[in-house]
């Protein structure tokens, strides 16, 4: 079966420093793969390659087959693949609602025209984008639909915030869905719930996860591959335990001189 | 007792429904209720009953300047409000509209097209021209494109100037595009449909039949995904990108909306005028769109016309001094209820600065008679002021100079004091500003118009920087 998104021998550096070197990387449909690696390491250098904000310098990325190197980013986007920000990057004075709707424009074709003399047309589109973004919010239980959905984003929790982040991803309806550290800055309990939230996105969702963690909870509970890179390369791939035992990891993590401590303790 | 399940922004949604009080509340609550249709209707109504209540041509001009200035802020608002993009070079649209209709309709090439015809294709160049200088947008974002734009702006006005002896190779005698500074007269009136348009009140209806359309037009678009497709490249173009959104397409699109109406509005300038001239696109009108905008508050419709009807018409009533008398008073009345509460401290002031005036008017009459003896500037209201406001008959010119120096000093002492002694302070200066604007600045009508209609607008703007009808909003943290 060959993979829904393939990364062959792509490179990128900024000035001189290799951010991201010869790295392959593969995604089945349906798997959820984790992206491990200490800071620095080009995790999130490899999802603005994949999605397109910076071309590479070598190698190529496939998309269901086809190369999608050189590609405006919202024309990536529309082939299926969306993301998520480490940052929070929402629109932040539109409506929750409106967030999810925004990502649909792709995927929709009522031209200007059309909308200004609200044809037909244009009001079934619309209809149809309403109930999809309620659709996308109702995937989080109670907590961004209802009176919420006509609030500003700017009134959410920060918690809200980044599940307002991937319902606005899935609103663009994608294939594959890019998560850069969903679990960041939450509670425990946020932390489960999105562990949870991550595997009924896959199950239910229908959706083909790469996720960017650093919480090994997390990693642990939702990974059928882990890829564990450093300096731009990966140095390790398998499952969970594979990864987390793995000597490079370990010494990326903790520095070599820990390891060498580490064991002389034993 | 918070409520479970509310949270802040709830609490302050109820609040902000409950917050009318007072004996205006129930017609705000009504107002509420009623959808944007019936109010746009009324509106209307309300506008097309408006050359029916006076025969005055110079309202009706006013009329039709506001409705202008309207269709103005509405296009700006597209490539500001929405869009987000800091466009200054939007009047050279409105210019090229007005000269390109004056080509098309007038002896300067003894071309007449029919109205039907002129005006499509000004849109449509208009709007290619749109397209043409909204491609910087690509490359540059917030002051970089304010710059370039204004370029645009100012190289415009330069062409409409020069451009009358246009030298070709190919032709003998140089060509006269533009008129230069004397312009092109003569352009022909429209004609729609067969419906001749001679005079300003026929325009006034064309205009506000204009208007309608594209004020529905402008409404259902924001709604739509392309006004959602704006509105988050404004946002943060990046994460609208990610999220498949064309920002640089949506981008030309702002521009070449803005611009197709602006264009638009000027070829209906241009008929109305029947004549254009480089003057009438120069930088002050981009200002005053721009103040209007964001007068009433950028990426809101309403506001945006709201904003216009103020910024065209607030000059035109105060061109005369009992209008102006009558709005300076009405505006530190206005200020006064604003700011100085509760009532009673309020009352305490008002009777107080009343006071403050009698006393120094009888002290004045007694020490020096002539101080008293000048004549207050006639018109409404000048009754009310006569034994209560000095009018020097000597020097009056001197003294007015002194006493505004006093004015600006004691005002900006003012805004350094706290409590009771900006309260004492304040019953001097509410009299000596009164007894600046009697004595000097009511007899310069043209100086007074701008000073006034400035503090109007600073006024405003600080009690609501949003807009009177914006929405505030908060900046992204990226």
């Amino acid at each position: 079966m060959a993979a829904l998104l393939e990364l062959r021998k792509v490179s990128k550096s900024f000035g001189g420093l290799d951010v991201i070197s010869r790295l392959d990387l593969h995604l089945e449909e349906g798997e959820i793969v984790s992206v491990i690696g200490p800071n620095g390491a080009g995790k999130t250098t490899l999802f603005n390659l994949v999605t397109g904000i910076y071309a590479p310098d070598g190698g190529d990325i496939l998309f269901d087959g086809k190369s999608i190197v050189g590609m405006e980013p919202h024309r990536i986007a529309k082939l299926g693949i969306a993301r998520t920000f480490q940052t929070l990057r929402l629109f932040l004075n539109m409506t929750v609602k409106e967030n999810v709707m925004a990502a649909t424009y792709g995927n929709t074709k009522a031209r200007v025209w059309q909308s200004a003399l609200r044809t037909p047309f244009a009001r079934r589109e619309e209809r149809q984008v309403d109930a999809l973004a309620e659709e996308k919010l109702s995937f989080f239980g109670k907590r961004l639909i209802g009176y919420r959905m006509q609030q500003p984003a700017y009134s959410l929790s920060y918690a809200n915030r980044r599940r307002l982040e991937i319902a606005r991803a899935t609103g663009a309806s994608p294939r594959v869905l890019l998560l850069d550290e969903p679990a960041a800055g939450m509670n425990p309990v946020e932390t489960h719930e999105i562990t949870e939230l991550i595997a009924r996105l896959r199950d239910r969702g229908g959706y083909t996860i790469l996720v960017i963690e650093h919480d090994m909870h997390v990693v642990e509970g939702i990974s059928d591959r882990v890829v564990a890179l450093d300096h731009g390369e990966k140095i390790a791939e398998g499952s969970f335990e594979h990864v987390a035992t793995d000597a490079r990891v370990v010494e990326a993590y903790l520095g070599a001189k820990a390891v060498r401590e580490g064991e002389a303790a034993e | 007792m918070p409520r479970i399940g509310t949270d802040e922004w709830v609490e302050q949604q109820e609040l902000r429904t409950e917050y009318y009080t007072g004996l205006t509340a129930p017609a705000r609550r009504a107002f509420d209720r009623v959808g944007p249709g019936p109010r746009f209707l009324t509106f209307l109504a309300i506008c097309a009953l408006f050359p029916f209540l006076t025969d005055s041509p110079f309202l009706i001009r006013v009329g039709v300047n506001v409705l202008l200035f309207a269709l103005l802020a509405l296009g700006l608002n597209i490539v500001v409000g929405w869009a987000g993009l800091l466009d200054l070079g939007y009047v050279a649209f409105y210019g090229f509209g007005a000269y390109m209709y004056a080509w098309v309709s007038s002896g300067q090439f003894d071309i007449h097209l029919p109205t039907e015809l002129a005006i499509p294709l000004v849109v449509t160049a208009s709007a290619l021209l749109g397209l043409l200088l909204g491609l910087p947008s690509w490359r540059l974002v917030g002051d970089y494109l304010a710059i370039t734009t204004l370029f645009f702006a100012q190289i415009f006005v330069e062409l409409a100037l020069n451009l009358d002896r246009l030298q070709l190779p190919w032709m003998d005698e140089p060509l006269d595009l533009t008129g230069g500074p004397n312009g092109i007269p003569g352009i022909d009136r429209m004609d729609i449909l067969g419906i001749e348009l001679p005079g300003v009140r026929d325009y006034f209806f064309l205009l506000l039949i204009v208007f309608a359309l594209v004020v529905i037009g402008l409404y259902y678009v924001n709604e739509s995904r392309t006004g959602r497709g704006w509105r988050a490249s404004r946002e943060d173009p990046l994460a609208a990108e990610l999220m498949t959104t064309p920002v640089n397409r949506l981008k030309l699109l702002a521009f070449a909306m803005g611009a197709a109406i602006a264009g638009l509005s000027g070829s209906i300038f241009a008929a109305v005028q029947t004549g254009v001239f480089p003057q009438n696109f120069e930088v002050v009108l981009l200002i005053m769109i721009y103040a209007a905008l964001i007068l009433g508050g950028a990426g809101s419709i309403s506001g945006a016309i709201l904003g216009a009807i103020i910024v065209a018409s607030v000059p035109e009533i105060l061109r005369t001094p009992e209008n102006a008398r009558f709005l300076f008073y009405a505006a530190a009345i206005a200020v006064l209820v604003a700011t100085v509460r509760p009532w009673q401290r309020l009352a305490v002031v008002v009777a107080a600065v009343v006071a403050f005036g009698a006393v120094l008017y009888q002290l004045v009459a007694l020490a020096w008679p002539v101080g008293v003896e000048g004549e207050l500037t006639g018109g409404r209201f000048s009754g009310l002021l006569e034994s209560w406001m000095v009018i020097p008959a000597e020097n009056q010119e001197l003294i007015g100079n002194i006493a505004f120096v006093l004015l600006v000093a004691s005002v900006l002492t003012l805004t350094l004091l706290r409590g009771d002694a900006r309260l004492m302070l304040l019953v001097p200066t509410l009299y000596l500003a009164s007894f600046v604007w009697e004595n000097r600045l009511i007899a310069q009508p043209s100086v007074t118009r701008q000073l006034l209609f400035g503090a109007i607008l600073v006024a405003m703007m600080t009690r609501r920087p949003h807009g009177l009808l914006g929405t505030p909003r908060v900046e992204n943290p990226v």
